[in-house]
Order: structure tokens, then C-alpha cells, then sequence
């Protein structure tokens, strides 16, 4: 690009003295810098692949249930424990069926239908802990980077969350919260807002400090102080000026909060502190199937299988993210 | 260096002290009652003499307060005791269990040594095999071995211990035949004593699933530091001098560029360390390490505030202590870190 702008200025110098004073024209159009992200990206083999299998897997459990019409919640007691159709390739006398491709549990509940809610439940938190996380993370961020008052207190705030145990908070805090919040809420709706809140508040420290950092680099920056000259307030200076600067740290630390977030819900079902039983999600399946993994092993891998396919997915789109949205090693 | 190392553990005492309220708050909204398990023969006023008797009835900042007068004065009268054979403690109440009615802190160390072995051996593991691994990746970046090395870690971040747990019991334990060399209990039997080879030969057997699962996760994220670290100590100018005097590649990467990018790496293996403890809850709940992790979710599920609590600030204490520790290190390894 430089070659293409310096040229026709060197020449008119020669030619014409008030040849440096005029513009030369650009050939092509401006590339939006999205699009320029999106190239980028485009090269990155693993986030493609992963950005593939999520958009597959995202709607996959979005438009699943419209294409697989099984009720994953109907107890069908004359074919329980019935096997995966791929079984009968090695073992001919296995009970496996056409109408239940992935087999049924012990209670005769069909475990595709089961895997697809699942991935519904697992995703839906994921995704929701993970938009708390980034509001929060960065709603704090901002304050701290921009309002010098009160960055000593968010800090200190923040490296106290960062020095508590939070798997065992987790833990401490499901159990103890279950019982007011499933009664108001319903056992659903309950366990739902209580497990995303609670992810969320205990994730968003990592994201506080990233944008912290770059808010504090960036309104030291001219272009701030021009807005500001202006008479510009303090909201729009964040709004228009702060948050669409540093909104690619805000965008890998999502990947990686959603990553988490999937993987924390599943730990808490594992546990048994999650969704009651007959609310399925990836992890509760895996817990579920446990007992009796010597018999029947694809219980415990499916999901398994499930959870790690996102979280390795959204782990590469991450990696790829970072380094598309990174001026300074783009375009090598 | 001595003076901030000072100024930091005495700046570490507010925060606990905040922590440990917290901790207490958040157990006060505790909707459990500790006598559910009562038959209900027994009259309700006996039933609030018992409460009472636990120490229910106080408000919460004097329960709190005796918590931490149990737990920072009368329990290292106990410790020290233990230690040196003296007798500090004179019957005074400790912290005590609701579940088993006997002190807390004595089950506590019952299960800690159980939750050492089987992290601390994991650690160690996941280090002899995650550096070798760092370095080469860096030395030969973007080849075969790094791409693998980064599909390795990417896994091992990926994949949850939950899943590895069971993958790898279905793997060893269930579908291996008994007599096979390869063939490793799925369970972790705590009465075993090591006394001649044959008995630890068996000990390392029984370790063996549970070091390779918490392994796992910590090689794969101390492969991704150390290739960093080395990463960016290779383009620096010492390394291009030291390769101008002649010094053989093997002198260059092992000796002057290994050195100082474990400066960074040696920090992180310490910050590490509290998680690692926080993670091996549900790797000791799949191969039944009765560990402290263990006891703290057998302690949940009962309503044993009084362990819940001592374990959940055990937990926060090695963060804060371990945050310490890389602080100091990190100004003791690189002297060009100055703390004022």
C-alpha cells in the first residue's frame, strides 16, 4: 500500500512544487478494518475448523429437536439399555435399533434426543455466564482504567476475587442458594439464574484487568483529548471513543469465558450441585452414566466427546481471534 | 527484598481476615439446621439446647469471633503441641465438626496427606514433561513437533478432568485384562502401606490414573509458558552474541537462553499450585482419594458448616500464601526486579 501512495507524490515533486500539497487518489476503496480481521482469520486453519464445528454444534442444538422429534424426556421401559446402532458392526446380537440411533439409557430414554437438549442446557449457560462475565469484567475495566478515583478500590476488589478459592465457593454457593431461588424460580428457571450468576461473578476478573490496562493506555491517547476539547462527556468519550478500542481483548476474552463457563457448569453437574435429574444437560448425562460405564462406555463418551468438541472448538477460534484482531501480526 | 517480603505477609493478614468473613457471611445465609438428623422424638427445647450447645444461638459476629479465636489461637496451640511435645492447650474448645462431633482440624490432617501425594506427584510429572516439551517447541517453532506440541495442549486444556477420569478407568481398568502390566486400579485405597518394594510397586499402581488426569491439565498449560518464555528470550541480543562468540547451540539454548526464561516459568509453577488443589476436588471424588477435596464435598452435602468453613479458608490461604511465595521468587531469580 505505501508503494502505491508514495509514487505519484515523488513524481509530481519533480514536476509540478504544488504537486506535494495535493492528495493523490486511492485506487481501491477503504477495507473496513472487519474485513480485514476476517481475512486474517481466514488463514488461521484451527479457528476456521473451530469456528465450523461451533456454528455446526450451535445449531445442531438449536434446530436439532424441529429434525429429531423424540421426547428425550419419555420413559420407554421395553427398550432401555439398548445400544448404539454402530455396535451392531462388532456384535451383531447387541439390542440396537434404527429408531434409537445412539441407543437409550436405563430408563428407555433416547440419548440423542437427550444429547441435543443437553447441548442446549450447556450452551445456553455457557453462553450467558459468558455475556455476564464480559459485561461485568468489562463494565469494571472501564470504571477502574477510566475514573482514577476509584481505580484503587476496584483493583484491590479485584485481586481479593482473584485470591478466592472458586471451585469450593462454587460449590459452597450452589448448595446453599439452591433451595430459595428453585422455590421462587422453579427448579429450572432456579438452578439456571443461580448457576449463570454465579459463574459470572466469580469469571470476570481476568476481563477487569485486560481492558483496565488498555483503557489506561488509550485515554492518555490524542484522539481522546481531541474528544474531550470538544466538550465531549465522560459517557460518549467510553462509548464512542474507549469501547470500540479495545473491544478485541473484550472478544478473546469471551471465547476463553464461554470455554470456561461450559466446562464449569459441567464440573458442577459432575458434582451433582447442578440441574436437577430430569433437566439434562452434557454434564449432568456424564455424571449420570458413571455407575455403569463398564457396560455401557458410549454414556460416558458421548457427552464427554460433546464437551470437549465445543471447548477445544471455542479454544481455537480464541487463538485464531487473537491473532487476526492483533494489527501488529497481521497481514504476515 | 527482606523488608517487602515482610510488608507483603503482614498485608496478607487483612486480606484473610476479610476472606474468612466472607466465607462466614456467606455460610450464615446457610438455610441447613445441623439438628435435621434428630429423630423427632426428641422434644423442640432440646432440640434448641442442642443448637445452643453448638454455638447457634449467638449472633454472628460473636460466632465469628470465636471461630477465629478457635481457629488462630487454640489450634496452633494444638499444632505445637503436636510438634514439640509441649502442652499448650488446655482443653479449650477447637473448631469441631457437626458430622463427627470431633475436630475438625484432626480429620483435616488425616486427609491431607492423601490430597499431597497424589497433586504433588502430578505435579512433578506434568513439570518433567511439560519443560522438555516447552523448550523444543520454541527451538523449532512452527514445526511437525510444535504443531503437535500445541494440538497436545490444546487438548489437555480442552478435554475436562471429568471426562479423562472415566475415559481413562474405562480404558485401564475395565477393558484391560486383570494380569496385564498395563491393567491400574480404579480406585485409591488409603490403608495401603508402603513397607518393602512389592507394596510400593502397588502404590504406584493405585497412583497411577489419578497423576496421569490432573498431569494432563497442568502439562498442558505449563508446555504453552515455557514455549512462550522461551520464544521470547531467543530473539534477544545475548542470545545473538553468545551465538557470535561461537558457543555451541546446545551451550546457547540450555545455558544462557534455558536459564532465563525459567524466571517467568518457575513463578507460574508456583501460582499454580492453590488452583491444582481447587481442581483435584474432582479428580479425588472419581478415583475415591479420600483427600481433602473430597471431604469437603461429603462435608457440603451433610451441612457441616464448621468444616465447610476451616476447609474453604485452608483453600484461600494457599492462594494468598502461594502468591506471596512467586512475588518473592520472581525478585529473587531476576535481579533486574527491584521491589521499592
Amino acid at each position: 500500500m505505501s508503494d502505491q501512495t508514495t509514487e505519484p507524490r515523488t513524481a509530481g515533486a519533480t514536476n509540478n512544487p504544488l504537486g506535494a500539497l495535493q492528495d493523490p487518489t486511492p485506487d481501491k476503496p477503504p477495507r473496513s478494518q472487519w474485513l480485514e480481521v476476517w481475512d486474517q482469520l481466514r488463514k488461521h486453519k484451527g479457528a476456521l475448523w473451530g469456528g465450523f464445528v461451533l456454528a455446526f454444534i450451535t445449531l445442531g442444538v438449536l434446530i436439532g429437536p424441529l429434525i429429531w422429534q423424540v421426547d428425550a424426556q419419555k420413559l420407554d421401559i421395553r427398550s432401555k439399555d439398548m445400544r448404539p446402532i454402530y455396535v451392531a458392526l462388532w456384535d451383531s446380537s447387541a439390542k440396537t435399533g434404527w429408531h434409537r440411533p445412539l441407543g437409550t439409557d436405563n430408563l428407555g430414554r433416547d440419548i440423542l434426543a437427550n444429547i441435543i437438549a443437553g447441548g442446549r442446557a450447556s450452551m445456553a449457560v455457557g453462553w450467558a455466564a459468558m455475556l455476564l462475565t464480559i459485561f461485568l469484567g468489562t463494565f469494571i475495566g472501564v470504571t477502574a482504567g477510566y475514573f482514577r478515583r476509584l481505580d484503587g478500590v476496584l483493583m484491590r476488589l479485584t485481586d481479593l476475587f482473584l485470591s478466592l478459592p472458586l471451585l469450593p465457593l462454587l460449590l459452597v454457593a450452589v448448595t446453599l442458594f439452591r433451595q430459595p431461588l428453585v422455590s421462587r424460580f422453579g427448579p429450572e428457571g432456579g438452578m439456571f439464574i443461580l448457576i449463570v450468576t454465579i459463574i459470572g461473578i466469580t469469571s470476570w476478573m481476568q476481563t477487569a484487568r485486560i481492558v483496565r490496562g488498555e483503557v489506561l493506555a488509550l485515554k492518555e491517547r490524542e484522539f481522546v483529548l481531541a474528544a474531550r476539547s470538544i466538550g465531549t462527556q465522560d459517557g460518549a468519550i467510553i462509548r464512542r471513543h474507549l469501547l470500540p478500542n479495545v473491544i478485541s481483548p473484550i472478544m478473546v476474552s469471551a471465547t476463553l469465558g464461554l470455554a470456561a463457563a461450559i466446562i464449569t457448569e459441567s464440573a458442577l453437574s459432575f458434582l451433582g450441585v447442578g440441574f436437577p435429574s430430569d433437566f439434562p444437560t452434557w454434564g449432568k448425562l456424564l455424571a449420570d452414566a458413571v455407575p455403569r460405564m463398564e457396560k455401557y462406555p458410549e454414556r460416558v463418551l458421548l457427552p464427554g466427546l460433546m464437551i470437549s468438541l465445543t471447548v477445544l472448538s471455542v479454544n481455537y477460534l480464541g487463538d485464531g481471534l487473537r491473532d487476526a484482531l492483533d494489527p501488529r501480526i497481521r497481514g504476515r | 527484598m527482606l523488608t517487602f517480603t515482610i510488608r507483603r505477609t503482614i498485608l496478607a493478614i487483612p486480606t484473610l481476615l476479610f476472606i474468612s468473613l466472607a466465607i462466614f457471611l456467606l455460610l450464615q445465609l446457610a438455610p441447613g439446621d445441623p439438628m435435621a438428623q434428630v429423630p423427632l422424638t426428641v422434644p423442640a427445647e432440646v432440640k434448641q439446647q442442642m443448637r445452643e450447645a453448638l454455638g447457634l444461638g449467638a449472633p454472628w459476629y460473636v460466632q465469628y469471633w470465636k471461630w477465629l479465636v478457635q481457629m488462630f489461637w487454640i489450634e496452633p496451640k494444638v499444632a505445637i503441641d503436636a510438634l514439640f511435645g509441649t502442652s499448650l492447650y488446655q482443653d479449650e474448645l477447637r473448631v469441631i465438626s457437626w458430622q463427627t462431633r470431633s475436630p475438625v482440624m484432626d480429620i483435616v490432617m488425616q486427609r491431607i496427606p492423601q490430597t499431597l501425594w497424589v497433586v504433588g506427584v502430578a505435579y512433578v510429572v506434568a513439570i518433567i514433561i511439560a519443560l522438555p516439551i516447552g523448550i523444543y517447541s520454541a527451538y523449532r517453532q512452527y514445526s511437525m513437533f510444535d504443531n503437535a506440541g500445541t494440538f497436545f495442549s490444546m487438548i489437555g486444556f480442552s478435554i475436562p478432568p471429568y471426562f479423562t477420569g472415566p475415559l481413562l478407568i474405562v480404558i485401564f481398568a475395565v477393558n484391560m485384562p486383570q494380569d496385564s502390566f498395563w491393567w491400574f486400579p480404579s480406585t485409591y485405597d488409603t490403608t495401603h502401606k508402603v513397607v518393602d518394594w512389592d507394596s510400593f510397586g502397588v502404590q504406584v499402581r493405585q497412583m497411577f490414573l489419578p497423576v496421569m488426569v490432573l498431569a494432563l491439565q497442568i502439562t498442558a498449560q505449563l508446555n504453552r509458558f515455557m514455549r512462550s518464555s522461551v520464544l521470547d528470550n531467543l530473539n534477544q541480543d545475548y542470545v545473538r552474541t553468545a551465538r557470535a562468540k561461537g558457543l555451541p547451540e546446545r551451550v546457547v539454548l540450555l545455558l544462557h537462553v534455558l536459564r532465563n526464561s525459567m524466571i517467568p516459568v518457575v513463578t507460574v509453577i508456583a501460582l499454580q499450585i492453590p488452583n491444582i488443589f481447587g481442581g483435584a476436588i474432582i479428580t479425588e471424588v472419581i478415583f475415591k482419594v479420600n483427600g481433602i477435596g473430597q471431604l469437603l464435598i461429603t462435608a457440603l452435602f451433610a451441612n457441616d458448616l464448621p468444616m465447610v468453613m476451616t476447609l474453604t479458608f485452608i483453600f484461600a490461604a494457599l492462594i494468598v500464601i502461594f502468591n506471596i511465595i512467586a512475588d518473592v521468587l520472581y525478585g529473587l531469580l531476576d535481579p533486574r526486579i527491584r521491589y521499592e
